[in-house]
């Protein structure tokens, strides 16, 4: 047993975070600055900091993660860290010359409180700061919320780099929030198909799952370029997926720029991609066309085809709360039970906005904002489930208890695929399927006695 | 963008070396001229390197900090020990599993290496401090593990809002009674780099932990294993070895490791280190207080792992362990030249890069050679200059103000327990058999003139580098993996080994034959080019017509 000093038993803790279901804000920015055309993320704390971040996007992705960092020593700690960030982005656009840098905190520059627009003003009155170059900042304390804070603070950096014109674009602005590169490419293949004219931020497609060819390139094809960031105050409206990840942003645009906003749901499933293709659909005055409905009707048949090995299997889901959201609705609307939901992000609407997908469910259901996948592994001790889905920390979980576990989330470090097969949209939504029925199905393989072992399914 | 193309011309190291700096800004070319050596004998002295400064912001650096040299490295593999990180959530996720130190659980089966513990300070801790909550956290984890010890590893705001975890540990000792509390001061932004967390978690354990046992310990002719990790299981074929020579481990610092192996190290007799950056603290210390001498030690590569424990047989001088070390390399020797023999004509005459960090990049090019490859960069991202230069430049080191804050503790001869292994008659003997103590030589007098020898790689440097001398492989870290890839070298991971392993000893050089054998001829380098874009002309005339 890896977990065996887990005890059944549940005493609430108040003070310690035993295996958490999150991690820290800067990582998020990282993610989402990486979503940018030609653009370097740059950590403004100490270096190990952005080591530890750039390790662990490239152990998700498989593909490189550049980054730089202020490397803060005991002095910058005491003086503040003006001198490192000036010095660090004249070094990055000399060596590297990014189009942006998108430049976030960690806890110590927070705790001294470093501010960045003025060290960004000093830098530009320098000319450090070539012509036609970006520089983007966005505080992420680590101390507060978790890496889907951290997405969000850096993408609502991006929205404020809006620069309205007066004049609509009659473009709409996606949100997709933290979700896979193969995600993003999805959701553009949508908005092609139903005619709306998107863009799209952050956009990591193209930048974290490209190709072997013998070239290295730091900033490859893909991002959301500054122009259209700029832009994003023109557009007709915006629409955000996912309210922790994509709210913040879309917001701002609304209030500074008058570009209206929806809040929606991320896309997984049935009935939260039927809302965003519906959204879409009325925002830009298009029309869905057959190949949509096409596609969403495979999945309604997948579901019907397979319906009495999803009935009413127990589910434990962790990681971020608007992917869980969606999540939940999806395997509700297909008569699975998640029973035992955990995130490490904080959040009290989270925990309402789970009681009210489950308030049907035939089994009492679990739910925790700041839980962790020690209280987690406690829940399924007293009351076991038939599959775990979440990031691969649960791996452990599942060989302790013997539990057929779907890897979802972030991060990924022992499996390929989520860069790029997409788990968003109605074929997202059959590729997941497939992922549940296969370790469902194996899983009865697996344990069927020999006289009751079957051919077809 | 870079991209690997065909060699033109042969460089020479100095060309290299001003193509490197070419980039920078005049400061920064300054300070990278003096940590990129050319490997030259000149006349009376050695070269000179700069090392185990300040990182230059923005460079891209391959370093990490403080706490992950403290935590992640130096404690994280201790199975019964919970450590407990006082600070926000990341810096305990981020060390939770990613370093493969492999772990047995033994017959009580305690072990918390799948456990992550943090304080996951909040702003409001931040504001009020986090002592209160810390002290919580202790009782929280004593309450439902029990364990032997406790440690606190402070985290980048810690130092900065003034919480003092010292002070928590103490009361908490106190409290708990039957529970080892102490802690560690190692804020992230302390010294350059890994480094400084490494000194500061020796100083700790040395003081908390090592001497806590006083029962004899069974077997013959006792060593500590010190700076091996058991990366990939590294440390269970050493053991394995050690095991069949007759030799016993006291203690390993600190690869599948429990508490009590710290606190009975001083029952050996003889200190054989592995990493010299990471551990060479506690060698000397065991050595001034209990009378323990070192040696350096290396288990990479098979013919160093046969020389290290002849090493280990001369110091204790018995025949009947002399005897037993020849017959375990006799009989296993064969299996190592079989594979060698096998895998040599595909991998004669290719080269190799390496940069590691404070140790690895050196050991490593045994293993390289033995396979009839050449070295022609390496270096390290946290090495001093006695890493670089051999251990005889430590006089001569300045304490620069970066790393001044970094605590020296002051060791004494232990009245009671101080004991000298060796009489000088017998000190004497072996130094005129050539046998030397507390020696290591550094990593510039294995590797051949005009390498070029770099410290504190970056990424802009490492493309340049792959670009203008083109290695058959390249070795680093998982920061560097991909964008190497992408070129089309091979890259292999020496810190996580590409999650394979182990590499160490005998059975370890035999995997790492095989798997460089894999990584260098591995079909896939040839796909890069579709067959249109290696021949875009358009065909004269269709086959079919």
């Amino acid at each position: 047993m890896l977990l065996r000093h887990t005890p059944k038993e549940i005493n609430e803790r108040s003070a310690v975070t035993i295996n958490p279901a999150k991690t820290c804000q800067p990582i998020g920015a990282m993610y989402a600055a990486l979503g940018i055309h030609g653009c370097l993320p740059h950590s403004h704390g100490s270096q190990g900091c952005c080591a530890y971040h750039r390790s662990a996007l490239t152990r998700h992705y498989k593909e490189p993660v550049s980054a730089a960092t202020s490397s803060f020593t005991e002095g910058s700690s005491v003086f503040g860290g003006q001198a490192n960030l000036l010095q660090a982005i004249n070094n990055i656009f000399t060596v590297y010359n990014p189009d942006v840098i998108a430049v976030h905190t960690t806890c110590l520059s927070e705790t001294i409180g470093d501010d960045l627009n003025q060290i960004f003003d000093k830098a530009r009155k320098e000319g450090t700061v070539p012509a036609g170059k970006t520089l983007v900042g966005a505080s992420t304390p680590s101390y507060v919320g978790s890496h889907v804070t951290g997405f969000a603070n850096m993408v609502k950096a991006m929205a404020d780099l809006a620069e309205p014109t007066g004049k609509k674009n009659g473009k709409v602005n996606v949100i997709p929030g933290w979700v896979e590169p193969s995600d993003m490419e999805e959701i553009k293949r949508l908005a092609k198909l139903v005619g709306a004219d998107i863009t799209l931020f952050p956009d990591t497609s193209g930048v974290l799952n490209g190709p072997l060819s013998g070239e290295y390139h730091m900033f490859p094809q893909g991002g959301v370029t500054v122009a259209e960031l700029k832009g994003c105050g023109d557009a007709i409206g915006t629409l955000a997926l996912g309210d922790w990840c994509s709210a913040d942003a879309a917001r701002l645009l609304d209030t500074k720029h008058k570009v209206p906003c929806r809040i929606l749901d991320m896309p997984y499933g049935l009935k939260a991609t039927d809302r965003f293709i519906d959204a879409l659909r009325i925002i830009s005055g298009t029309v869905v066309p057959d190949e949509v409905s096409y596609e969403r009707g495979q999945l309604v048949d997948l579901i019907s085809d397979m319906h009495q090995y999803f009935y009413h299997k127990k589910v434990a889901l962790f990681g971020d709360p608007d992917q869980l959201i969606s999540m939940t609705e999806f395997l509700v609307s297909i008569d699975m039970c998640p029973v035992h939901i955990v995130t490490g992000t904080p959040g009290k609407r989270f925990e309402r906005r789970i009681k009210e997908l489950t308030k049907d469910s035939p089994f009492p259901v679990n739910v925790r904002a700041k839980g962790d996948l020690f209280l987690l592994h406690q829940w399924i001790k007293n009351e076991p489930v038939d599959l775990l889905i979440g990031n691969t920390y649960g791996k452990y979980i599942a060989r302790d208890e013997d539990i057929p576990f779907i890897r979802w989330g972030f991060p990924i470090l022992d499996r390929q695929g989520h860069q790029y097969f997409p788990t968003v949209g109605y074929k997202g939504g059959l590729r997941f399927l497939e992922k549940v029925l296969n370790a469902l199905l194996d899983r009865q393989d697996r344990d069927a006695p020999e006289e009751k072992f079957e051919l077809v399914y | 963008m870079a991209t690997a193309k065909k060699k033109l011309v042969q460089w020479e190291p100095t060309d290299i070396k001003k193509e490197l700096l070419k980039k920078y800004p005049a400061k920064v070319a300054r300070k990278r001229a003096k940590q990129i050596l050319i490997n030259e004998a000149l006349e009376n002295t050695t070269p000179e390197i700069t090392a185990n400064v300040r990182t230059i912001p923005g460079i891209i650096t391959m370093r990490g900090c403080t706490y992950a040299g403290c935590k992640g490295v130096i404690m994280g593999p201790t199975r019964d020990i919970v450590n407990l990180v006082h600070g926000p959530i990341g810096c305990s996720f981020y060390a939770w599993l990613t370093r493969r130190n492999q772990t047995d659980a033994g017959v009580d089966g305690e072990n918390y290496m799948p456990y992550c513990f943090s304080t996951d300070m909040q702003d409001s801790d931040i504001i009020f401090g986090g002592e209160k909550k810390l002290a919580a956290a202790i009782q929280e984890v004593y309450d439902l593990f029990h364990p032997k010890a406790i440690t606190i590893f402070a985290t980048c705001p810690v130092g900065l809002i003034g919480d003092d975890i010292h002070t928590v540990a103490r009361t908490m000792k106190e409290k708990l009674g039957d529970c080892n509390v102490f802690a560690f001061s190692c804020e992230g932004y302390k010294g350059v780099s890994q480094s400084a967390g490494h000194h500061i978690a020796n100083n700790q354990v040395f003081t908390h932990m090592v001497g806590e046992n006083n029962e004899p310990k069974e077997g013959e002719y006792k060593i500590n294993l010190l700076g091996e990790y058991n990366i990939g299981g590294d440390g269970f074929e050493i053991d394995r070895i050690l095991r069949k020579c007759g030799i016993t481990t006291i203690s390993t610092f600190s690869g599948n490791s429990t508490y009590d192996q710290f606190a009975s190290a001083h029952m050996a007799d003889l200190s054989c280190v592995m990493c010299h950056r990471s551990i060479n603290y506690v060698a000397d210390m065991m050595e001034i207080k209990f009378g323990i001498p070192w040696i350096k030690v290396n288990f990479i590569g098979a013919k160093s792992t046969a020389k290290s424990l002849r090493k280990i047989a001369e110091y204790f001088g018995e025949q009947k362990l002399i005897d037993r070390v020849e017959a375990v390399i006799a009989e296993e020797m064969p299996q190592v030249e079989a594979v060698r023999q096998d895998v040599l004509p595909r991998t004669t005459g290719k080269t190799a890069m390496l940069f590691v960090g404070g140790s690895r990049a050196h050991h490593y090019q045994d293993l390289f050679s033995e396979m009839g490859m050449k070295t022609l960069s390496a270096g390290y991202e946290f090495a001093h200059r006695d890493d670089y230069e051999g251990r005889h430049v430590i006089p001569h080191l300045k304490v620069d103000a970066d790393s001044r804050n970094i605590e020296e503790i002051e060791v004494e001869a232990d009245p009671k327990r101080y004991r000298p292994r060796k009489t000088e008659a017998e000190l004497q003997a072996l130094a005129a058999q050539g046998f030397t103590f507390k020696e290591y030589d550094g990593i510039l007098p294995d590797m051949e003139a005009g390498t070029l020898v770099i410290d504190d790689l970056n990424q802009y440097e490492a493309e340049k580098l792959v670009e203008l001398m083109q290695p058959d492989i390249f070795c680093a870290g998982i920061k560097e993996k991909f964008s190497i890839q992408k070129l089309g070298v091979p890259m292999k991971q020496l810190h996580s080994y590409d999650s394979g392993g182990p590499y160490a000893g005998f059975k370890g050089a035999v995997n790492f034959y095989r798997e460089i054998d894999r990584l260098v001829n591995s079909k896939v380098w040839g796909y890069m080019k579709a067959p249109w874009q290696e021949n875009p002309e358009l065909s004269a005339t269709y086959v079919w017509e």
